[in-house]
């Protein structure tokens, strides 16, 4: 129903090449999120799928059919945006309303439509309101519920959750999971918080400058991350990367050990170090480690029982078996 | 503003501009008051006394007073149609990116600043000339014979001379009003499924009807008060003749300030009652 093959796309804004060629495939009923640090393109691929930009050149085939010609109403997708877009001078029935109503349905098929979708977005009691009247939340909603009524062949979310607060993003980010899981309509979803897409995704697509560095499952992304952009980019403190002898002595140039795969000890370690900044979060405490002759500060995790005062001398172990090596190039030597 | 001393400096310091602006309104208007319960002639005799409201019975019943009242409303009416919608067609053409945007969004407001009386003959010498005039060669190149605007067409000279005069303060209002509208809300719509036409009624024409209804409310108060542009081309004669203007002939051409005066009143009770009326429209539409 709501495949999506992007071939040999790509996107220029004059001499500048925003995406060089490209292809990914994104199946039907998968979660897909486009994550990279800003500017690396991801919004703009979004838009290339929408059809609010035109490719420079290439195929997207949405279900089959090429449509990279087609205009975007005609793709069948819907795309709820970063400031939501309602129509400030609609009531929130309205707003929901508005595609069916340019698609010519009668109108007890629009309140049909509309009252179902407000009734899974929790929005009944506001049909009436104005976007206006609304907090951040509920506006998110019904930028949503605008994209539901539609039944689209696919999802697109561009930075949605961007403008909340924290809570309000940790909620958000559940009932969109929650509504994939109903819906199992395909959604393309892109943000800069990896985050988000360690928590949503059934595949990520890591980009960097139009380029895809890695597509994979979250935790395939996190086990064996392909290169050292993939690797400081997903996981939350960032991977540890220490560069120098210590790696020579594992036959690499680089290797990356996460903070959670080093244990601490007040007697006894392999390296040894001084503790900076310690950020308690309750159920785990993030040391950051200086002076450990490795030339970089170590962030490592420790259960939030320890307790170590700025300025202690600890001793760290990093598990050997979950290391990761990167060769001259950055890439991963298996 | 929050403490007696800054509010009381704010006081200070804005009575010299609020005694400056009451004192110009006030005596202007406590004179004319004054002089339409007056006979009173200043070429045949001056003042010859009180005669409280035979003024004001006098402009009403004259049959001069309606069809001043009607031209006044035709010519506001006229102008205000032309100038909103070319205004916002204009502004959505300035919207787009083209070269020379600025040179070009310089040569739309300049008729904004040419003045009244100099706009007024230009048309009249220039355009309209039945000789002359670049329309009647125009016409004569088609073969037709070329209308004698002022005379044949007199109220719709008018009307095209001072829409040609307010057309930039439209254009210019309402192309910062597009310029604020979020253009995913353009994209969202297009998403939707809503074609060109459909766009600029659902989503552009209602973000743009504070700036429409604010456009009108200005337009609106200024457009009662034209003068210099019918004194110029028709002398108020074939049908031009506004209250303005009717005022105008009263006090100069009949010499008599008391009826005038009487007529003033009128006319700035009718100002009222439009201000007012449209202040409602536009505080409901600025509510939102």
């Amino acid at each position: 129903m709501g495949q999506i093959v992007l071939e040999k796309v790509t996107k220029s804004f004059g001499d500048v090449t925003v995406i060089p060629p490209l292809d990914l495939t994104i199946e039907d009923g998968e979660f897909a999120v486009f994550v990279g640090p800003s500017g690396c393109g991801k919004s703009t691929l979004l838009r290339l799928i929408a059809g609010l930009e035109d490719v420079s050149s290439g195929e997207i085939r949405i279900d089959g059919k090429e449509s990279a010609s087609i205009p975007p109403a005609k793709r069948g997708l819907a795309m709820v945006f970063q400031s939501y877009a309602l129509y400030p001078h609609m009531t929130v029935r309205k707003n929901i309303a508005f595609p069916l109503r340019m698609a010519g349905l009668d109108k007890a098929e629009q309140d049909r439509r509309v009252e179902q979708a407000a009734a899974v977005l929790n929005l009944t009691d506001y049909l009436e309101r104005r976007p206006g009247q609304l907090s951040g939340g509920q506006r998110q909603r019904v930028a949503i519920g605008r994209a539901i009524v539609r039944e689209p062949a696919a999802f697109l979310f561009d930075e949605p959750l961007s403008n909340l607060d924290a809570a309000l993003r940790v909620g958000m980010r559940l009932e969109i999971s929650e509504l994939h899981n109903r819906l199992k309509t395909t959604m393309i979803y892109v943000t800069h918080d990896q985050v988000e897409a360690m928590t949503m995704a059934d595949k990520i697509v890591v980009l960097r400058a139009g380029h895809i560095e890695q597509v994979g499952s979250p935790l395939e992304l996190y086990k064996a991350p392909r290169n050292l952009f993939v690797a400081g980019f997903i996981g939350s403190p960032k991977m540890n990367l220490i560069e120098g002898a210590e790696a020579a002595k594992h036959n690499a140039k680089t290797i990356g050990i996460r903070p959670e795969h080093i244990s601490i000890s007040a007697t006894e370690g392999r390296w040894s170090g001084v503790v900076g900044v310690s950020e308690h979060l309750g159920s785990d405490t993030f040391f950051h480690v200086q002076e450990t002759g490795l030339g970089e500060t170590l962030t490592v995790r420790a259960d939030g029982e320890v307790n170590f005062r700025h300025g202690d001398r600890i001793f760290l172990t990093p598990r050997d078996d979950v290391m990761h090596r990167f060769d001259d190039k950055g890439l991963r030597i298996a | 503003m929050s403490t007696k001393a800054s509010r009381s400096a704010a006081r200070l310091m804005l009575a010299p501009a609020v005694i400056l602006l009451l004192g110009w309104m006030l005596v202007p208007l406590t004179l004319t008051l004054i002089f339409s319960f007056q006979r009173y002639l200043p070429l045949r005799g001056g003042f010859q006394g009180w005669v409280g409201f035979e003024n004001y019975v006098r402009f009403v019943t004259s049959s001069a007073f309606w069809p001043s009242v009607q031209a006044t409303v035709i010519i506001v009416g006229g102008v205000l149609l032309i100038t909103v919608t070319l205004g916002i067609l204009l502004a959505i053409l300035l919207d787009q990116p083209m070269w020379g945007q600025g040179m070009v969004r310089i040569l739309v407001i300049a008729p904004f600043f040419v003045m009244p009386t100099v706009s007024g003959l230009v048309w009249k010498n220039m355009f309209m000339d039945p000789n002359n005039g670049l329309l009647s060669h125009l016409w004569r190149s088609f073969g037709a014979d070329p209308i004698i605007w002022l005379s044949d067409a007199s109220m719709l000279s008018i009307i095209l001379i001072v829409s040609w005069q307010w057309l930039p303060f439209a254009t210019l209002i309402l192309l910062t009003a597009i310029q604020s509208l979020d253009s995913e809300q353009l994209e969202a719509a297009e998403m939707d499924g809503a074609p060109v036409l459909s766009r600029f009624w659902h989503i552009i024409l209602p973000h743009l009807s504070r700036a429409i209804t604010i456009v009108i409310l200005i337009q609106t108060i200024f457009l009662l008060a034209i003068f210099a542009e019918i004194f110029v081309t028709t002398q108020g004669s074939f049908g031009t003749r506004t209250l303005t203007y009717l005022i105008f002939q009263r006090v100069l051409e009949s010499q008599n300030v008391g009826l005038g005066s009487a007529g003033g009143i009128y006319a700035v009770i009718l100002a009222n009652i439009f201000a007012l009326f449209l202040m409602r429209i536009v505080g409901k539409n600025l509510d939102r």
